[in-house]
């Protein structure tokens, strides 16, 4: 396992119920306050994002982790101005290099979707049109940014972007469509799409789930390397912790649209905090785990994020929910500062017995 | 390609020549299984009472007494290279390609279908171009308003327009604006080289008739493909990128929605102009379906012929431009 | 035969009912005065003319909701196109132009008398009047009435449409005559024209109606240089009042003046309109509306209004003013069978006549604007016509009588059978009035314990393969046969003998559905066509109606009656008994 340096910036969580937003916050270049983002539906009230706050800067890498229906795709989409906003209520704060997005025109998000916030999708091939050929597709991403530009020259650019992504004979390749491109190869398109007009930041859904393992690797190799080409920050939405191992600079752990736990990944691999973390850890494949032990997946679903159970909306799952005298079941813990720089966690237990059962149950499991 | 068409060619025509032989065979065999024999199929061409040797005769001439692969051959042959027919004090030439001569009225066919055919050209394309931008304009309306009251009326309209019958909706048109708001009196099919205007205002009223119906079919069709490819990934992809709605609506979400229609669109246009039977009928426009009817009400086989060989020649035709349209349309598929 | 034309149209029309309905009665009201003449009053058309004037100038406008069998005059067996081919084909002799019974009367057209016949009947001669021309300018000889004769009786597999009268009553050829378009050589011996302007004629056997008989288009000349057979209907040379100047298969025609015709050979036409045209395949109701609202002169297939426009029109006072309800010549009855047990019997056919209750047919086909209650097998517009009633039921209700039951029932004991019997009753399957009378009669055969189950067979196969072919008939059981005939000259002759001569019978084809063979009958109609004495064959047509009756043969059940439109733009417009729709040799436009 490769943890990647800790950087001088860290996280600071944030209670979701109890921000209260006034003009820009601090020097972070994203900033999310207390985002909420709700669905009407037939059935009732989906909480998909319900207060989540969090903040990233320009190098970094963030890795949003959870297990699918956690929220975390539609933080991604809600940060973007892409949820369906006919059907979604959106309300708190993102803060995107001193300009907030929520409120915004949704004209204004436009512009700097794609200028200056990019994103790459989880399956390279339904995300790409398939009528269009590849280079079409990035020269359209970089004219409706660049209206000036001619064809050539887009053309120029997309080919340029394709040999940066490592997609052999560019300048061939670039009249191919999709369907002609191998899997890894498509991503490889998505992402010199993704990053056609250096984008500041760079959201990243899935973007190695419907690859291969080799493939996987060489995909989170090109992202990084560019990021350092680039300097932007990049948002990496997983359910893998591997992929979150090997790229993140900062782990965020979201259930039930919310946060559970935050800090440096390397603090977080090493001193997980929260019981959810404990079930994440303990069910990630890992190649010099012994091959009859079992995987330890969480007992349990997620929640409906129409019913988020009252209280820490993980207490239905978590093994330890008797220890808190009942207040899981009323009282929804806030994320609170570890004693260790940056790393927050959102649990009703104390940080004795968390010590406790990491260490004498969790870590020989690991 | 070259290859791949002249393939399709070469299938269209052996469909055609089996369509042929179907068409024969339900006339002749079907009666002949109901116990008919080839002496009564002809006793429908002999006015009422024909003597015995007055019935021989029209059998003869008519060929009935050939075993029947000969009369299709005849017929095929007849296509192709002309036949010769004896109606008259003198043999008479049918030329390429001849349908042969009608049983009934002992005129050759294809004057009649050639002359006819400019009427339902006319009714076909001019209908088309309505529904065709009517539905496909509603249909995409429809799908971005979704759950609207225009989409609710629109698709209710649509509703009634797939569900009732072309004789109701053309007989109510005909009823309220050319009967009691005579807007368009005395309907008659008035050729366009002979008076553009009234050649147009003349087929307005069979024109919406007939578009009404394929609108609301393809206000359907578009608004759910439209749903479908709106919800599709590289709608997301492309609204990512920044583009306006607009363009991702047109360019990226139409682009896809439509290419299914566009097959539907050719096969439906290939049918219809192989004859609207029941528009021709309703506003008595002397087309090729009303010759279908008549072909059919008078049991006329060489009308008959030339009618199926028609419309299933339109209907290969329109298949093969749309099959050849839809890999220019859609990147994904090729030539097999 | 002529032939009773159904519309093809029915099915569309049915459904239109509704709609139109709706429309036009709130329509109706408004309009008001279409009418305008004083003349125009309900059924004014009968037995007077209607707008008489003499206005030259207009087009006739004619609209078909089918299309003619043909328009060419040796080619055609439709009522319709009798009458109206006389507007370019004239033949020897024609019906008078004049409403009323007197339009029955036959007048000389081409020929300058009525035929003088020779050789006990077997010969007749004819002379046709001087300075006859062709639309050509060619002149007219009776050599061109010869060969319009023998191209439209000898050439069947080319001319199949019309009937074969000549075929059958001329003498042939000692080798068989095969028509001028096989046979060049010579032509049928048994027409002679010693001169142009005469015309003999050598029948097999004495025929008195042979008058009637060339009164046929098929006695039209027919110049044999411009004859091309089929295709002939595409240039047909005119010997009337209007020649072609356009026309096209399936779609129409338009007539123009004949420079050529003069007035001073004809007496009968008058050249009133400029110009004649004709839409065929117009949908019926499209054809009245266009009636009611003046765009069309009239409806050329004269068999009426469709039922969706009767009931709209005949409710508004203007529109009923414009409607003729003319006799159309025709007759609605079953035929009994007298092959098929138990009504080979006398009595369980009398029975039937007894129990039948006409009244409830009549309303079955739609009321007594569709037809009257027969008792006769002669409808009144056929000349012999005799009003008699053999098996009279108060209120004409059968066995809807007590009178009518008890006399059916005695005759039921009579013929053995007092609780009544089983069999079939057969009608065409598309003509639903026909369906409809068939229901009506089954009903009140029901009541005397006649138990009728209906068997539908095709219109198109009804004579040569069902209800016309006694094997069928004898082999399925049909006692009881639907039929509707109309004579295709209006005689006793023209309408009794297919459906009443023993020697008619055929395998195939049959008219005579009741197998009658009655050796009186038989003698009296072949005595009759022989007696040259007009009034006398003409009281003989009442005497085989009388015992044809007597014999319980068929029982008449309506005389068929057409509501006809006539447009107030419409002038010289009556009901020609001749025909039974209007007269075309005259009308006139307006417009």
């Amino acid at each position: 396992m490769k943890h990647l340096p800790l950087g001088p910036n860290h996280l600071h969580g944030r209670s979701g119920t109890t921000v209260t937003a006034e003009g820009p916050p601090d020097s972070a270049f994203l900033s999310v306050r207390d985002l909420r983002i709700h669905f009407a539906t037939d059935d009732g009230l989906v909480r998909a994002v319900d207060g989540l706050s969090f903040r990233l800067d320009r190098g970094r890498t963030l890795g949003i982790v959870g297990e699918s229906g956690s929220g975390k795709s539609v933080t991604s989409l809600g940060i973007m101005g892409l949820h369906r906003s006919a059907r979604a209520r959106v309300s708190g704060e993102v803060w995107l290099d001193g300009e907030e997005l929520v409120a915004a025109d949704p004209e204004r998000v436009r512009q700097l979707r794609g200028r200056k916030m990019a994103m790459i999708f989880q399956d390279p091939l339904t995300a790409m049109h398939p009528f269009y050929s590849v280079g079409q597709q990035i020269m359209e991403a970089y004219r409706v940014h660049h209206p000036d530009a001619h064809r050539k020259e887009a053309r120029a650019r997309a080919v340029e972007m394709l040999t940066r992504v490592g997609i052999p004979q560019p300048d061939r390749r670039v009249d191919d469509y999709p369907h002609q491109f191998s899997g890894g190869m498509r991503q490889r398109a998505m992402i010199a799409m993704a990053l056609v007009n250096d984008p500041d930041l760079l959201i990243a859904d899935e973007p190695t789930t419907a690859l291969d393992v080799t493939v996987q690797a060489q995909i989170l190799d090109l992202i990084r390397d560019l990021q350092r080409e680039t300097g932007s920050a990049v948002v990496i939405i997983t359910h893998d912790l591997g992929v979150v191992a090997e790229i993140a600079d900062d782990i965020l752990v979201m259930y039930a649209g919310r946060c559970m736990e935050n800090g440096p990944a390397e603090d977080v691999f090493t001193h997980p905090q929260h019981p959810y973390t404990w079930g994440l850890l303990a069910s990630m494949p890992r190649i010099n785990r012994e091959r009859k032990e079992r995987l330890l997946p969480i007992e349990g679903n997620p929640p409906s994020l129409i019913r988020v159970p009252p209280g820490c909306p993980f207490h239905p799952r978590c093994r330890y929910a008797q220890l808190t005298d009942g207040r899981s079941e009323t009282e929804v813990p806030s994320l609170v500062p570890t004693d260790s720089p940056g790393h927050s966690v959102a649990c009703h237990l104390t940080p004795e017995e968390r010590r406790r059962i990491f260490t004498e149950e969790i870590a020989p499991g690991l | 390609m070259t290859a791949y068409i002249v393939r399709r060619v070469i299938a269209a025509i052996i469909l055609l020549i089996v369509v042929t032989m179907i068409t024969f065979a339900i006339f002749f065999l079907v009666p002949r299984l109901a116990g008919e024999t080839s002496t009564q199929l002809a006793a429908q061409y002999v006015g009422r009472d024909p003597s015995p040797d007055a019935l021989a005769a029209v059998q003869k001439n008519l060929g009935f007494d050939q075993p029947l692969y000969q009369q299709w051959w005849e017929f095929a042959h007849g296509i192709v290279a002309g036949r010769t027919f004896r109606y008259g004090p003198d043999a008479s030439v049918c030329h390429v390609p001849c349908f042969g001569y009608s049983f009934k009225s002992h005129l050759p066919v294809w004057p009649e279908i050639t002359s006819r055919l400019p009427v339902t050209i006319s009714l076909a394309a001019g209908a088309a171009v309505i529904w065709v931008i009517t539905g496909v304009a509603i249909g995409v309306l429809s799908a971005l308003k979704r759950g609207s009251v225009f989409d609710r009326f629109s698709m209710g309209l649509a509703l009634a327009g797939v569900s009732l019958p072309i004789f109701f909706t053309a007989l109510l048109s005909l009823a309220l604006f050319s009967y009691k708001w005579p807007v368009f009196p005395n309907l008659q099919y008035v050729p366009i080289t002979q008076n553009p205007v009234l050649w147009a205002k003349n087929l307005v009223l069979p024109w919406i008739t007939l578009a009404f119906l394929y609108s609301a079919l393809y206000a359907r069709l578009t608004r759910a493909g439209m749903l479908e490819t709106m919800s599709e990934d590289y709608i997301r992809t492309a609204r990512a990128k920044g583009l306006p709605e607009r363009q991702v609506v047109i360019r990226h979400g139409l682009r896809s929605a439509l290419t299914p229609i566009i097959t539907i669109f050719g096969l439906d246009l290939g049918l219809l102009l192989g004859g609207a039977v029941l528009t021709e009928t309703a506003f008595s426009l002397p087309g090729v379906g009303q010759y279908a009817v008549e072909a059919i009400t008078d049991n006329d086989l060489p009308k008959i012929m030339a009618v199926t060989t028609l419309a299933a020649f339109f209907i290969v035709v329109a298949n093969l431009v749309v099959d050849v349209l839809y890999v220019a349309v859609d990147p994904r598929v090729r030539y097999r | 035969m002529r032939t009773i034309r159904s519309s093809r149209t029915a099915v569309l029309a049915a459904a239109a009912a509704a709609v139109v309905l709706a429309v036009t009665s709130c329509s109706s009201s408004g309009k008001g005065g279409t009418a305008g003449t004083s003349s125009a009053a309900y059924n004014a058309g009968i037995a007077g003319v209607v707008n008489p004037s003499t206005h030259t100038g207009g087009t006739v406008a004619y609209q078909l909701s089918s299309t003619p069998d043909s328009m060419d005059p040796g080619n055609t067996y439709y009522a319709f196109m009798w009458d109206f081919s006389r507007l370019y084909a004239r033949a020897l002799t024609t019906f008078s132009t004049a409403p009323g019974t007197a339009g029955l009367k036959l007048v000389p057209d081409l020929a300058t008398g009525l035929g003088t016949s020779s050789d006990g009947g077997r010969t007749w001669t004819y002379h046709i009047r001087p300075g006859l021309k062709f639309s050509d300018g060619t002149p007219i000889t009776t050599a061109d009435i010869k060969y319009a004769i023998e191209r439209s009786n000898y050439a069947p597999d080319v001319l199949s449409n019309g009937p074969t009268y000549f075929h059958q009553y001329l003498v042939d050829n000692s080798t068989p005559y095969q028509g001028p378009y096989k046979d060049k050589t010579g032509g049928l011996n048994s027409i002679q024209t010693p001169d142009a302007t005469t015309i003999v004629f050598h029948l097999k056997q004495p025929f008195a109606d042979f008058d009637y008989l060339v009164s046929n288009p098929q006695t039209a000349p027919v110049p044999a240089a411009k004859d091309t057979g089929a295709s002939y209907v595409n240039n047909i040379v005119s010997s009337g009042s209007y020649m072609f100047s356009s026309y096209t298969d399936g779609k129409g025609a338009s007539l123009v003046k004949n420079p050529n015709w003069s007035a001073a050979s004809d007496p009968l036409r008058k050249q009133y309109p400029d110009k004649i045209t004709i839409d065929f395949n117009v949908a019926q109701t499209t054809v009245d509306q266009n009636l009611i609202a003046g765009n069309t002169t009239l409806d050329m297939a004269g068999a009426g209004i469709a039922a969706s426009t009767q009931a709209t029109a005949l409710s508004n006072a203007s529109q009923k003013g414009h409607i003729d309800d003319a006799q159309s010549g025709a007759l609605a009855y079953v035929a009994m069978s007298t092959n098929v047990a138990p009504l080979n019997n006398l009595h369980c056919r009398m029975a039937v006549e007894y129990a039948i209750d006409k009244t409830s047919v009549q309303t079955a086909t739609g009321g007594d604007v569709h037809g009257d209650i027969a008792s006769t097998v002669l409808p009144p517009t056929v000349s012999g016509y005799t009003p008699y009633n053999l098996y009279a039921t108060p209120g004409d209700a059968g066995a809807d009588s007590p009178q009518g039951l008890a006399a059916a029932k005695q005759q039921l004991s009579m013929c053995g059978m007092p609780n009544g019997f089983t069999t079939n009753l057969s009608a065409r399957a598309d003509r639903p009035n026909e369906i409809a009378m068939a229901q009506a009669v089954q009903a009140s055969l029901k009541k005397v314990g006649i138990n009728v189950s209906i068997q539908q067979y095709p219109s198109g196969k009804y004579f040569t393969d069902n209800a016309g072919a006694p094997a069928f008939v004898h082999a399925h059981d049909l006692g009881l046969m639907m039929m509707a005939w109309a004579a295709d000259w209006p005689t006793g002759y023209g309408f009794l003998e297919q459906i009443l001569d023993g020697a008619t019978i055929k395998a195939s084809g049959n008219s005579n559905l009741s197998e009658l063979n009655d050796p009186n009958i038989n003698s009296m109609l072949s005595s009759a066509i022989q007696n040259t004495n007009d009034a006398a064959r003409t009281a003989a047509w009442g005497s085989i109606d009388k015992a044809a009756m007597q014999q319980a043969a068929i029982v008449p059940l309506l005389y068929r009656k057409d509501l006809l439109y006539r447009p107030a733009a419409a002038t010289n417009v009556y009901v020609t008994e001749a025909y039974g729709m209007y007269d075309y040799l005259n009308v006139g436009s307006t417009k």
